[in-house]
């Protein structure tokens, strides 16, 4: 009985862990890491992102995201990306990204965040925000 | 010295210099990108216009030249992953069974799947607004459920399919309650 309660509970929390995917590693190639919470994770096709988590490349690597409101972005040998912040609402695409870049180079095809407001998707660098209105774009950090 | 100049410019503002480019969109239109930076707010909306920052100046605007940019990008660029791809399957009334001429969308969504490194799958049932609303939030579900079977016999882990019904909340075609179309009778599918 307890083993079906456990059971039960598990399958009701299910989509509660799915809900804090934010997207997942599409392409990858050399050495990438995912930094999470202190924790360094080597990189996976198909490993599912937090927000939070920082995307490392090496100078060999190369890393290309899917999230889930359809942005995809991709980075290319020594970046660091910081995934700072994630919110998504999928029903009426509200929501919240913001993307750091400290260093390297960055590709970006805005999904459907961007196109419903023009303020939910952000990039930072170093010396600038910007500001995404439904576009693909590209940023580099020395 | 000019050099030196420069080299003491990049020292000040922390050693750190960005470029940022706007492409045109994948259907070739050109979006727009603001850029907010202590040295004033500019907005790029021409194809290959770019913004550089990180000196005394201010950002400076100008229009990078392709070969610039495949050069700076090239890596980044070819690590992009494939645009999510949008699949639409139609059902008969009241039932979880496809309409016949969905069964190549079928196939065609099944042969998506199979071609990604890394698949995952969002189908999303819908119905349309003959019959009670909890009767059509069923059937949605189960129209959705039977696409992920499909999938999962197909090989693909049952976590890297969501499925959910929408009921006849998301009807693609307007119409007032109980009254049946075709067209609402579906489940979107997006495989990225």
């Amino acid at each position: 009985m307890s083993v079906l309660r456990t059971m039960l509970v598990l399958t009701l929390l299910a989509p509660l862990t799915a809900a804090a995917d934010i997207g997942q590693i599409k392409t990858l190639a050399g050495g990438v890491t995912v930094l999470r919470g202190g924790a360094s994770i080597p990189a996976t096709l198909g490993l599912r992102l937090e927000a939070a988590d920082v995307v490392e490349t090496a100078s060999d690597g190369e890393v290309g995201i899917t999230f889930v409101d359809n942005t995809r972005m991709s980075a290319g040998p020594g970046s660091r990306i910081e995934l700072a912040r994630f919110r998504f609402d999928a029903t009426t695409h509200d929501g919240e990204f913001v993307t750091r870049v400290r260093r390297g180079t960055l590709s970006v095809i805005s999904g459907q965040m961007a196109k419903r407001s023009p303020d939910a998707m952000k990039v930072e660098t170093p010396t600038s925000v910007l500001a995404v209105r439904g576009t693909r774009f590209l940023v580099k950090v020395d | 010295m000019a050099v030196a100049v420069v080299g003491l410019a990049a020292t000040l503002a922390g050693c750190s210099r960005d470029l940022v480019v706007l492409l045109p969109d994948e259907d070739g239109k050109v979006g727009q990108l603001a850029v907010r930076s202590d040295g004033g707010d500019v907005v790029l909306d021409s194809a290959y216009a770019a913004s550089e920052g990180g000196g005394f100046t201010g950002p400076v605007t100008r229009t990078a030249g392709e070969a610039e940019v495949d050069a700076t990008f090239a890596r980044a660029l070819a690590a992009l992953p494939a645009a999510p791809a949008h699949f639409t399957l139609y059902f008969t009334e009241g039932t979880t069974n496809l309409e016949r001429d969905s069964a190549d969308e079928m196939q065609a969504m099944l042969d998506e799947v199979a071609r990604r490194a890394a698949p995952e799958v969002q189908v999303t049932g819908h119905t349309d607004r003959l019959g009670s609303v909890a009767d059509n939030d069923r059937l949605a579900r189960q129209r959705a459920a039977m696409v992920r079977g499909v999938l999962i016999r197909r090989g693909l882990a049952g976590s890297m399919v969501r499925a959910v019904g929408r009921g006849e909340r998301e009807p693609l075609v307007p119409t007032a309650d109980e009254v049946r179309e075709p067209r609402n009778r579906r489940v979107e599918i997006t495989v990225r």
